[in-house]
C-alpha cells in the first residue's frame, strides 16, 4: 500500500508533471450580483470548495441614497416623500415609524379614526409587500406561477390603497398627526370582500407552493438558523420568528390600536429556509383577521388626522420608535435641536439587520441552495443600504 | 470600354455605386423585416438599480403583461438581451457596473431610463451618492417619466421604444 | 433680610453718586433701595417657578424602567450618567474605558442580548461624536418592549471607541456604517473598511456636519 504522499513522490522522480493541488487552488471565487436573475442591486462575494460555499461576504450600497444626511436638510414634513423610497412597495410602514417619532417629538395626538385609518393602511401594504416577496421567491426558485399568482393579487390589494391614497405605490398617507385624508365611499364593504376573496387564495397558495414536494425538498433543512443564533445575530422579523422566538413589534409594544387587537403572534420553531418562506404566509393570514377587526371597530366617523402647525418643531430631544414592517422591527432614532429640521435621523431597518444572517447561514450549503436561503431572509437591498 | 470602366482609379467609386445600388434595392424591404423581428422580440437585462423594479415586476405580471407586447420578461443573461431599462435611481456606485453590463451587451441595444431619479436624479438630486441622470453612462432612448412610473406608463415608453426602432435605419 | 439691606445701604449711597452725578437726588437712593428691597424675593420667586415646569414635563420615571437604571447603577455606581428614563426607554451615558464592562453586564445578568442599531452623531458645538447603541431584548419577556440606549462620547478630531463585537455579534456591521459615516474607528473591530460608500469615496465620512450635501 502506498500512500498519496509516496505516490506524488514516485511521480517527482520518473519526472512527471503532477503537482499536488494545494489549498487554495480547490477555491473558486464567485461574484455575484450586482446583476442576478434575482433581485438586483445587492453583490456578495462566495467562494465554493466544490459544491459547498465556504466563504461569504455581502457588499450592499449599490443604492445608497443618503437618505439620512438628506433629512437633516428638510423639514419634518417635507422628509416622508424621500423616507417612504427605500422600501416602496411597504410605503405606509416605513413613514409609520417616521410619523410616530416626530408625533412624539412634536407632541402631537393621533385621532382615534386617524389611527384605525393608519393601521388598516399598514395591514394592507404588508399583504402587498408580502405579496411581491413571495412572488420574487417564486423566480428565485422557479417556480412560474408563484410569480404570476402574487404579482395579481397584488394589484388588488393596490387598487384598495390607491382608492384610499391616490397612489399606486407610493403612498406618503401616514403623516405625523394621522393619515391625510378620509377613507373613500364604500371602501369598508371593498375591503371586506377583497379579504375575503384572498383568504380563499391563500388556501390555494399552500396547495400549489407550500405544499409542493420540489418546494419542500429544496428549502426544509436549509439554512438553519437555531434560536440561540437567531438571538445572538439580532435578526428581526420573520426570520427570527422562524427560529421560535415569538416577537412581534405589534405585540411587545403595540403602537395606536393595536392593544385593542386580538392577534397570534406566528412563528414555528424549525428554523430553516421552509420556516422562514412559510412564517410570512402565516403573517398574511392573521393580517386578514386584523384588518376585518380593524373595519369592524373602526369608529364611524370623526376627525382623522390632527391640526399640525405648517412648520412644526419640538422641544429639542430625541425619540426612538419602532413598528413591525414586512422585515420586522423599523425604527426611527430622531434627534431634534429644537428646529424644524432634524438634527439627525436614524432608520433602523430589519434588512439591515437580516443581512448579518446571510454570511452565517451560506457558509456550509450547497451552492444550489443559495437563491432560497438567500431570499428567505426577507431582505430588500434598497432598506438595508438606504 | 470595360477596362476603362473598373481601372484601379475608378474602383472605390464603381463599388460605392454599387452599394448605393444595393442599400436602395435592398433597405427598405430588409431593414423591415430585421426591424420587425427586433420590434417584437426585446429582452430586457435583468438590472434592477433601485426601486422603480417593483413597478417593473408589476409590468411583467399578469394585469399589464408587457410580454403582449413584445417585451419578454427580464432575463438573466446579458448576451442574450437587447434592451436595458435602468430602474430608477443610479448611485456612484452602481454606475461603473451599468456601464459595464451596457458595454457587455451585443449591438444594437437600447436604453430606456425608467423613472424620474434615471433622467436626472429626480427626489434625490442633491444627494450625495446619486447620479444626475444616466445620460453620462449609456446613451438612452427613451425617457419614462414618473416616481415610479405606473405599469402603464412603462408600456407607452417600451411602444415608443418600438416606434424609434421601426423608424430607424439598420446598421 | 433686614441686615442685609442695612449692610448694603451704606455701601450704595457711597458708589451712586459718583456714577448718577447730576440726575434727581431722590430718585437715586430709591432705586438701589427698591431692588434691594425686591430682589431677593424676585430670584426665590422664579426659581420655583423654573424649577416646577422641568417636573411636569418629566413626570415620575415609571417604576420598572427605575428600577432597571438602580440595577445599573448599583453595580457601577457613579460610572452611569443616566440622561432620561421614560416609558420604555432608558437612556444612560457612559464613559468610553468602561462600556465593554457595562454592556458585558447588560447582556449578562439584565438580558438584554442583542442591539437594533447604533446611531452615531455628530456635535461639532461640543467636539464630540456621539455613538448610541440600541440595546433589546428577545429573551426576557418583560424586556420586549424596552429600548436602552447605551451612549458613549469620543473625542471628533481623534475618534476611537473600544468595538462591542466580543459582546453584541450583532453590531458588526452597525459599526462598520458608522466608521464609514462618521469616522469614528472601532478598535479591535475586524474590518473597519468600506461598506456602503463607493469605493472610489474620497471625501470626508458623510454624516459628518461639515459635509456638506451640493445646493445646500
Amino acid at each position: 500500500m502506498t500512500s498519496l504522499e509516496d505516490k506524488f513522490e514516485e511521480s517527482k522522480r520518473l519526472g512527471l508533471q503532477i503537482v499536488k493541488e494545494s489549498e487554495e487552488d480547490r477555491l473558486m471565487t464567485l461574484s455575484i450580483g450586482p446583476q442576478h436573475p434575482g433581485s438586483g442591486h445587492f453583490r456578495f462575494t462566495i467562494k465554493v470548495d466544490g459544491d459547498y460555499i465556504v466563504y461569504c461576504d455581502p457588499d450592499p450600497g449599490y443604492v445608497h441614497r443618503g437618505e439620512e444626511k438628506m433629512s437633516e436638510y428638510r423639514n419634518f414634513i417635507q422628509n416622508i416623500p424621500h423616507l417612504e423610497r427605500p422600501v416602496i412597495h411597504d410605503s405606509t410602514n416605513i413613514t409609520y415609524a417616521y410619523s410616530l417619532a416626530v408625533e412624539e417629538l412634536v407632541g402631537i395626538e393621533v385621532p382615534r379614526r386617524g389611527q384605525y385609518i393608519r393601521a388598516i393602511a399598514s395591514e394592507l401594504n404588508r399583504q402587498v409587500y408580502t405579496l411581491y416577496w413571495l412572488a420574487i421567491y417564486g423566480i428565485f426558485l422557479g417556480h412560474s406561477t408563484m410569480f404570476m399568482w402574487p404579482t395579481g393579487d397584488r394589484e388588488l390589494f393596490i387598487d384598495l390603497l390607491e382608492a384610499l391614497t391616490g397612489a399606486r405605490v407610493t403612498h406618503a398617507f401616514n403623516i405625523p398627526g394621522g393619515v391625510r385624508n378620509d377613507t373613500p365611499d364604500g371602501f369598508k364593504d371593498r375591503c371586506i370582500r377583497q379579504v375575503r376573496y384572498f383568504e380563499k387564495r391563500l388556501k390555494e397558495y399552500e396547495d400549489i407552493f407550500y405544499n409542493n414536494p420540489l418546494f419542500r425538498q429544496r428549502t426544509e433543512q436549509v439554512g438553519v438558523l437555531t434560536k440561540e443564533d437567531a438571538i445572538k445575530l439580532g435578526v428581526a422579523g420573520s426570520v427570527l420568528r422562524a427560529s421560535g422566538i415569538p416577537y412581534d413589534i405589534r405585540k411587545a409594544e403595540p403602537y395606536d390600536i393595536y392593544n385593542e387587537i386580538d392577534f397570534k403572534v406566528q412563528y414555528m420553531k424549525t428554523g430553516d429556509s421552509f420556516a422562514r418562506s412559510y412564517v410570512p404566509f402565516l403573517d398574511m393570514k392573521e393580517s386578514c383577521h386584523i384588518i376585518e377587526q380593524l373595519l369592524d371597530k373602526m369608529p364611524q366617523s370623526g376627525e382623522v388626522r390632527a391640526k399640525l402647525q405648517p412648520n412644526p418643531k419640538g422641544p429639542p430631544g430625541e425619540a426612538y420608535r419602532r413598528v413591525e414592517s414586512g422585515r420586522g422591527a423599523l425604527g426611527y432614532h430622531i434627534i431634534s435641536d429644537g428646529t424644524p429640521k432634524p438634527y439627525r435621523v436614524k432608520i433602523s431597518v430589519g434588512s439591515f439587520r437580516n443581512m448579518l444572517a446571510l454570511p452565517f447561514l451560506l457558509v456550509g450549503q450547497k451552492l444550489a441552495d443559495m437563491p432560497s436561503v438567500y431570499w428567505s431572509l426577507n431582505y430588500w437591498p434598497v432598506e438595508a443600504d438606504r | 470600354m470595360k477596362k476603362e470602366l473598373v481601372s484601379p482609379t475608378t474602383f472605390n467609386v464603381f463599388v460605392s455605386k454599387l452599394s448605393d445600388v444595393l442599400v436602395k434595392a435592398l433597405d427598405a424591404p430588409l431593414g423591415y423585416a430585421i426591424n420587425w423581428g427586433r420590434i417584437w422580440s426585446l429582452w430586457p437585462v435583468h438590472l434592477e438599480t433601485a426601486c422603480c423594479s417593483v413597478e417593473f415586476g408589476a409590468a411583467s405580471g399578469p394585469r399589464y403583461d408587457v410580454e403582449r407586447f413584445g417585451i419578454i420578461e427580464a432575463f438573466g443573461s446579458l448576451r442574450q438581451c437587447d434592451l436595458i431599462v435602468v430602474q430608477g435611481t443610479v448611485t456612484r456606485k452602481m454606475a461603473p457596473r451599468l456601464r459595464m453590463v451596457y458595454d457587455q451587451m451585443p449591438e444594437p441595444k437600447y436604453v430606456i431610463a425608467m423613472g424620474a431619479c434615471a433622467i436626472t436624479g429626480g427626489l434625490y438630486i442633491d444627494s450625495y451618492n446619486v447620479l444626475p441622470g444616466v445620460d453620462s453612462i449609456v446613451p438612452v432612448d427613451v425617457y419614462v417619466p414618473g416616481c415610479p412610473p405606473r405599469p402603464e406608463t412603462l408600456i407607452q415608453g417600451t411602444m415608443l421604444l418600438q416606434e424609434k426602432i421601426k423608424r430607424s435605419k439598420i446598421k | 433680610m433686614s441686615s442685609n439691606n442695612n449692610k448694603e445701604e451704606p455701601k450704595k449711597p457711597a458708589a451712586a453718586p459718583p456714577a448718577k452725578p447730576s440726575t434727581t437726588k431722590t430718585t437715586a437712593p430709591a432705586k438701589p433701595a427698591t431692588p434691594a428691597a425686591a430682589k431677593p424675593p424676585a430670584p426665590a420667586a422664579p426659581k420655583p417657578a423654573a424649577a416646577a415646569p422641568p417636573p411636569k414635563k418629566e413626570p415620575e420615571p415609571p417604576a420598572f424602567e427605575k428600577g432597571l437604571v438602580d440595577e445599573i447603577k448599583k453595580k457601577f455606581g457613579d460610572s452611569i450618567k443616566t440622561v432620561f428614563i421614560r416609558p420604555l426607554r432608558i437612556k444612560i451615558q457612559v464613559e468610553p474605558r468602561d462600556i465593554t464592562e457595562v454592556a458585558t453586564f447588560l447582556r449578562d445578568s439584565m438580558g438584554f442580548d442583542h442591539a437594533e442599531s447604533v446611531t452615531g452623531t455628530d456635535y461639532p458645538k461640543d467636539g464630540q461624536i456621539e455613538v448610541t447603541y440600541h440595546l433589546g431584548s428577545y429573551s426576557r419577556d418583560d424586556l420586549g418592549a424596552q429600548v436602552l440606549s447605551l451612549t458613549t462620547r469620543t473625542n471628533r478630531d481623534d475618534a476611537r471607541l473600544p468595538t462591542l463585537i466580543n459582546v453584541y455579534k450583532s453590531v458588526e456591521y452597525h459599526e462598520r456604517e458608522t466608521f464609514e459615516m462618521l469616522g469614528v474607528y472601532f478598535d479591535g473591530h475586524p474590518r473597519n473598511e468600506r461598506f456602503l460608500l463607493p469605493e472610489d469615496w474620497a471625501d470626508i465620512p458623510p454624516l459628518r456636519k461639515d459635509f456638506r450635501i451640493k445646493g445646500r
